[in-house]
């Protein structure tokens, strides 16, 4: 008898492959490293590392206090062993950061890892029009395009020379969308951050480059801490990409990251994200806890915040990139592709927040499961008594492949106003044997056939992406498929 | 004399336990239409099914050699390529992959195994439109996705549009009249007779002598518990039309 049809159920085949996972390397770059665990010194030291105000340390320090009042949070539909956060380095530096004026002073050895990653840092890329914040670990090491920013009044920089150079700025806004209280992953990371991007953009400017900053994991052992913060004053406009991927490695990683986007009146935030941590082996080990805290406001009247994501790394994700949509007639979106493989957990999804008057929201979650992994979309949308006139349409899909995954919906709607309309649609299909078959027969081979259908099903959410980072989102979801098909 | 596209010799197959195929022999030329006719449950999509390379049933014996080549080694996708095209008797839907996409990529597949370059959206959009005149499908359908939402008559007449579409050497037809009132029936059946050419040949599996009066069969057999257990001309397809199936069963039994 042939071998082909002795072998056994096609979908065993195409969820059973090793995720050979592209990025998994680690940059022998030296490293400074400060020595695990968590208490009030380290705080100090990580501060004065930094060169901080006192301002900012008693900030990191109060944050610190609420985070040792408040317990982990277990109501996500993800398991996981308990994380030691006293076995964690809160702080890694690359030695050689005094601070590069140029590319060519950014250690080689750096700058031979990001042409891995293919990160673009040479000037076909500035001709690309894209400018990237790189962040290695904790600390900004390149930093391109500033001048053309400068001219514009436009500010792109890492969170510790906002820190430095733009204070009041920072005090202003600086946990004013996500509290250091708001919930112990960002208390935590309020306590330790180690860097991230800042950016603002004055009023009236259109900033004309899509900012772009790539996160990597690369310390042994370090957790990874960003904190991001983007400010669009009056009738302002920016487009921001964030893409990540991490090494290979064995311990499970935390990294609890916070974003926060504040919108003026007329101003419209994009916010794009493209998730590619370490998601661990096929079995599980391994692999990233990606623990996120994002949320915008839209403070002013008629702003809006977008939030695009395709999340397709990371052992466990949890994460709603969220909106308060506090001004009159403000707008906010969440588009969102999230493909779970092996034994990943996700559980991710959105709140809208709806105050102002006539706000409108639109979800578009489309969730994929393959392997033995689980998928939940959790959202909230909320209209307080004050919104009149508000407006919600959310679209929940998941997608199947296979039978020994999940994909799970929970939809929490609380609607205080009756002039409000809210819509929930909701479907779930699968990609069965059936299917593939159906394409086989016509010539297409499964591998094939699989990216076709999820091509497809993704396509609403990869065409809010800025092009050049869609074509990098399909790819990305290629890669997971190869994962997933034989 | 031609050879044959199809040759199948003492094919036996399994589902699980059970034995389904039991020594089945068929052999089709080029330019030719069989009819394979019998009661349900005799193995008729069975057969179908072990042709496209199903990998749910087992070959315990035989051979199959499609254009002379051994056609039970090659994968499912292969045998498509190689012009081994099945209509299925359920079409299923494919989810977000619309009928132009899911085409083009089949066809190129398609000219790639045959060493031509894939076709432009220009070329690719003009076949269409041509192709779905054919059994009068509506433009309309070929940005929704494959089958979704469409009905019982539709799906079929898609698998009619997508064998237009494909041009193989050897299409299957399994039970493509199953649910089409007369009007459906004799569109699907209009197709096909325009599709019918010196170099192709069809395996049309029905139930029903229906089909047949609007696609003439050049041979008619009858499938009965996994074995062709009669071979005739078109007038045998219509004595079983007149006598049923008990008739032929009985037969079958007085022999065996
Ligand atoms: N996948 C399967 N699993 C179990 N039994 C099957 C399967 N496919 C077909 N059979 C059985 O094989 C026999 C023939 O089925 P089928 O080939 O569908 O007949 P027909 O198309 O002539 O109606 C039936 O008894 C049917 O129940
Ligand atoms: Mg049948």
């Amino acid at each position: 008898m042939s071998e082909r049809v002795e072998s056994t159920d096609i979908l065993d085949q195409l969820t059973s492959e090793d995720y050979q996972y592209k990025y998994g390397f680690e940059s022998p770059i030296e490293e400074e490293i400060v020595p695990p665990g968590l208490d009030e010194t380290i705080i100090r030291m990580i501060s004065e590392k930094k060169g901080e105000p006192e301002w900012m340390l008693q900030w990191r320090l109060q944050a610190f206090r609420y985070w040792q009042q408040m317990k982990e949070p277990h109501w996500a539909n993800v398991r996981y062993s308990p994380i030691d956060y006293q076995a964690i380095s809160y702080y890694a530096a690359p030695k050689r950061s005094g601070g590069p004026k140029s590319l060519e002073d950014v250690d080689p050895e750096l700058r031979r890892t990001f042409e891995k990653l293919g990160i673009p840092l040479h000037e076909q890329e500035l001709l690309a029009g894209v400018a990237v914040d790189a962040v290695l670990d904790s600390v900004s090491v390149a930093t391109t395009f500033r001048e053309k920013l400068r001219s514009l009044g436009i500010i792109f920089c890492s969170m510790s020379e906002a820190i430095r150079e733009h204070p009041d700025l920072v005090r202003k806004y600086l946990g004013t969308v996500v509290p250091p209280n708001d919930n112990f992953f960002a208390a935590l990371n309020s306590a330790v951050f180690s860097d991230g991007s800042f950016c603002y953009v004055p009023p009236g400017v259109r900033c004309p480059i899509e900012l772009s900053t790539y996160f990597r994991i690369n310390a042994r052992n370090t957790g990874q801490f960003e904190r991001t913060l983007i400010i669009a004053d009056e009738g302002a406009y920016v487009s921001y990409l964030e893409g990540c991927t991490a090494p290979m490695r064995d311990e499970n990683q935390l990294h609890a990251a916070v974003v926060e986007l504040v919108a003026l009146a007329g101003a419209e935030i994009k916010y794009s994200t493209v998730q590619n941590w370490y998601p661990g082996d096929k079995e599980g080990r391994g692999g990233i806890y990606n623990f996120v805290t994002k949320r915008g406001v839209c403070l002013g009247d008629s702003s809006k915040i977008s939030w695009t994501q395709v999340e397709t790394g990371s052992a466990i994700t949890w994460k709603y990139p969220s909106v308060i949509l506090k001004g009159d007639n403000s707008v906010g979106e969440f588009y969102s592709v999230a493909v779970t493989n092996n034994r990943q957990q996700a559980d991710t999804g959105t709140k809208m927040t709806h105050i102002g008057r006539n706000t409108r929201s639109r979800i578009v979650s489309k969730g994929i499961s393959a392997g033995y992994s689980n998928n939940s979309y959790r959202g909230l949308v909320r209209i307080n008594p004050s919104a009149d006139g508000a407006r919600n349409f959310s679209q929940c899909d998941s997608l199947l492949i296979g039978d020994k995954c999940g994909a799970h919906t929970f939809p929490y709607i609380e609607v205080a106003n009756p002039t409000a309309i809210v819509e929930h649609e909701a479907t779930t299909s699968k990609i069965g044997e059936d299917i593939l078959f159906y394409c086989n027969q016509r010539g297409i081979d499964t591998e094939t056939a699989v990216a076709l259908i999820i091509n497809g099903y993704a396509r609403e959410v990869l065409s809010k992406l800025p092009l050049e980072f869609a074509v990098e989102a399909q790819k990305l979801l290629a890669i997971s498929l190869e994962g997933s098909v034989g | 004399m031609k050879r044959p596209i199809l040759e199948i010799r003492n094919l036996h197959a399994r589902v699980g336990e059970s034995e389904i195929l039991r020594g089945v022999d068929l052999v089709v030329y080029p330019g030719e239409v069989h009819a394979i006719m019998g009661p349900n449950g005799s193995g008729k999509s069975t057969l179908a099914s072990v042709l496209a390379g199903r990998e749910d049933y087992e070959v315990t014996e035989g051979e199959v050699l499609f254009d002379g080549k051994n056609l039970l080694e090659l994968s499912p996708e292969e045998r498509a390529r190689e012009g081994l095209f099945l209509a299925f008797q359920y079409p299923v839907e494919i989810p977000g992959v619309s009928t132009a996409t899911f085409l083009k990529t089949a066809l190129n597949e398609l000219r790639k195994h045959r060493g031509l370059e894939p076709l432009d959206a220009m070329e690719f959009m003009t076949i269409m439109r041509q192709r779905a005149a054919l059994v009068q499908i509506d433009p309309a359908f070929f940005s929704r996705s494959v089958n979704e939402g469409f009905s019982g008559g539709e799906k079929k007449r898609n698998e009619i549009f997508q064998l237009a579409m494909l041009e193989p050497r050897l299409a299957i037809l399994d039970e493509t009249d199953s649910g089409l009132d007369i009007d459906a029936l004799r569109i699907v059946a209009d197709g096909v007779n325009a599709l019918r050419s010196p170099d192709r040949a069809f395996v049309i599996i029905t139930h029903y002598q229906r089909l047949l009066n609007y696609i003439v069969p050049d041979v008619v057999h009858v499938l009965y518990r996994g074995r062709i257990i009669k071979t005739g001309t078109k007038e045998l397809a219509l004595e079983l039309e007149a006598k049923g199936y008990d008739w032929i069963k009985d037969t079958a039994e007085l022999e065996a």
